[in-house]
């Protein structure tokens, strides 16, 4: 090779690979969250909203806001890594990635990122959709919500990483976020307080993760939580890192992409 | 500097099922060589060209490209090689120049440096005017081009083809094998593998056969063909013959009434069978060595192998 190795420019190749993947797709990719949204919004916002009253002090459809956010960001970072990174082993164009001098971190920096930018835009267009719904809205702790949003989205992105390397199917790409994933996030407080909840199953909520990140969501968009922020975020980071270690640990061992 | 372009020292490959795929073999191939890697199926070669290509984790053994060990220098070594896969591998979705382009970048060349050697080499292998179709839409010839135009993008010196022409027309076929002479002969080290043993005949200088995890033959193709002791030769006749005529020392059959074929020994003259032939009054049209000399070889040595 004449050109000296430039590992900036092959983890911008990949991240811009997938971001150009989901956008080509935007019907699937884009739409839909847009349209499932609006939905909850005139269902639960504005028809029953209305007769539930309000939620730790907020309007009914305003406290939702945050949650269908959240459960947008998780659902579509997860889907997006999971589902790329299982075809790029389905159509071997991981061999692609596998053949080049890419360090393995670039790899993985790389499909997180694209969980990353499809996450946040999703979280964009969920917000421009509630705005339409709830013009009044202001978000509290734009600093908060922001960091939150892009640490839920890294996190998500990892976690279907893991779940793509040990995929052997199309099956087994959709068996956690179906069965898992989303029912975790609706019992996580996306819809309502576990204030509400009878001690028991508001004991038992706290064993939700779900329950954290949609909550300090929901601290960062409207200032109100059922769960300690400080924790919350110092779990979400500690994931995190001990995902990243793992993702880095199975590429460098080659489950699931090497023989 | 180093002396071979790829060295193997004592690799092995036992897959988690207990496949034993390579029983530790040796290969050393030189610099600048267009060396050729036959087998049957299931012999070891895709094994080891995935060990090589880092698709393939090998249980023991050395290797190095260029004198870089896939162990110590990994990133160095796929800096110099470019493998063309026996399968596709690309995503079918995407436009052809966009997976040139980023397979560039997984190297770490830049768009605005990658793009005037992605037209020249689209363009070499007839693909620029296809550059905006979905790869999927490509037939299979040009997908097959399309893999090469991947591998050749960073300029490796090391370029490793697992059947690269399978499924290909004639004419293609052809086509690539210029263009791999073309490249072999400013500086591009090639290793083939291949079932038209025709092509290897063609392409090669020097051979290795791979025989159940093991090398059963490393030698110049020059050497191994002049290890034949028997050349056959095909005459096109000008007129039908019933039966082949007999000839003392010549064997003698016919294809079709006027197809006839020979097999001539190493140590007798093909003169005298011309001699022959024009005392029976049989005119001769045309003439041809018999396809394939090295298949017979490559039989003869897995035959051998086998007992």
């Amino acid at each position: 090779m004449k050109t000296n190795f430039n590992v900036t420019v092959s983890l911008w190749t990949l991240t811009v690979k997938e971001v150009r993947r989901f956008l080509r797709i935007w019907v699937q990719t884009l739409v839909p969250p847009a349209v499932t949204m609006s939905l909850y919004f005139v269902i639960f916002g504005s028809l029953i909203g209305p007769r539930i009253g309000s939620m730790d002090g907020f309007d009914y459809i305003q406290y939702m806001i945050p949650g269908l956010i959240m459960l947008s960001v998780i659902t579509n970072s997860y889907n997006n890594v999971v589902s790329s990174f299982y075809s790029v082993k389905f159509q071997k164009s991981i061999e692609e990635l596998l053949i080049s001098p890419m360090p393995n971190w670039t790899i993985l920096l790389g499909f997180v990122l694209g969980g990353v930018c499809r996450g946040v835009l999703i979280g964009i267009i969920v917000f421009g959709v509630s705005l339409l719904f709830y013009p009044d809205f202001t978000v509290a702790n734009p600093l908060l919500t922001v960091t939150v949003l892009f640490l839920t989205s890294i996190l998500f992105s990892l976690m279907g990483f893991i779940n793509a390397v040990f995929a052997d199917s199309f099956d087994d790409i959709s068996i956690i976020p179906t069965f898992i994933l989303t029912p975790l996030i609706y019992l996580g407080g996306v819809f309502y307080s576990i204030n509400i909840l009878p001690d028991v199953w508001r004991s038992i909520s706290m064993a939700n993760p779900m329950l954290y990140v949609v909550n300090t969501f929901r601290e960062g968009m409207l200032g109100v939580s059922d769960v300690s922020i400080s924790f919350s975020l110092g779990m979400i980071i500690t994931f995190i890192l001990v995902l990243s270690v793992s993702c880095l640990y199975l590429l460098k061992k080659g489950t699931g992409i090497r023989q | 500097m180093a002396e071979y372009a790829l060295e193997i020292n004592n690799l092995q490959k036992v897959y988690d099922n207990n496949v034993v795929a390579l029983k530790g073999i040796d290969l050393k191939v030189q610099k600048g060589d267009f060396y050729a890697l036959l087998g049957p199926n299931g012999a070891g070669k895709s094994s080891t060209i995935g060990i090589i290509g880092s698709l393939v984790t090998k249980s023991a053994g050395k290797v190095s490209v260029f004198g870089n060990d896939i162990d110590t220098d990994l990133n160095k070594a796929k800096s110099m090689l470019g493998v063309v896969s026996q399968e596709i591998n690309f995503s079918q979705f995407e436009k052809v120049l966009d997976i040139v382009v980023t397979q560039a970048g997984f190297y770490g060349i830049p768009k605005s440096i990658a793009m005037p050697k992605v037209e020249n080499i689209l363009k070499r292998l007839s693909l620029w005017d296809k550059r905006n179709d979905q790869a999927r839409t490509l037939s299979g010839g040009y997908k097959r081009r399309l893999m090469i135009a991947k591998a050749l993008i960073h300029e490796p010196q090391l370029l490793i083809l697992d059947e690269p022409t399978a499924g290909v027309d004639i004419e293609l076929r052809r086509e690539m094998w210029s263009f791999l002479k073309e490249i072999n002969k400013n500086g591009t080290t090639i290793i083939l593998t291949t079932h038209y043993l025709e092509e290897a005949e063609q392409l090669c200088r020097n051979i290795g056969i791979i025989d159940k995890g093991t090398i059963v033959a490393n030698t110049s193709m020059k050497d191994l063909l002049g290890t034949l002791n028997v050349q056959g030769f095909v005459f096109d006749l000008d007129q039908p013959l019933e039966e082949a005529p007999v000839i003392e020392g010549f064997p003698l059959k016919l294809e079709d009434p006027l197809t006839l074929v020979a097999a001539v020994n190493k140590d007798r003259s093909i003169n005298a069978l011309f001699s022959e032939l024009t005392k029976l009054n049989i005119k001769i049209k045309s003439m041809r060595n018999e396809a394939n000399r090295l298949e017979e070889l490559f039989i003869e040595m897995v035959n051998a192998n086998e007992n």
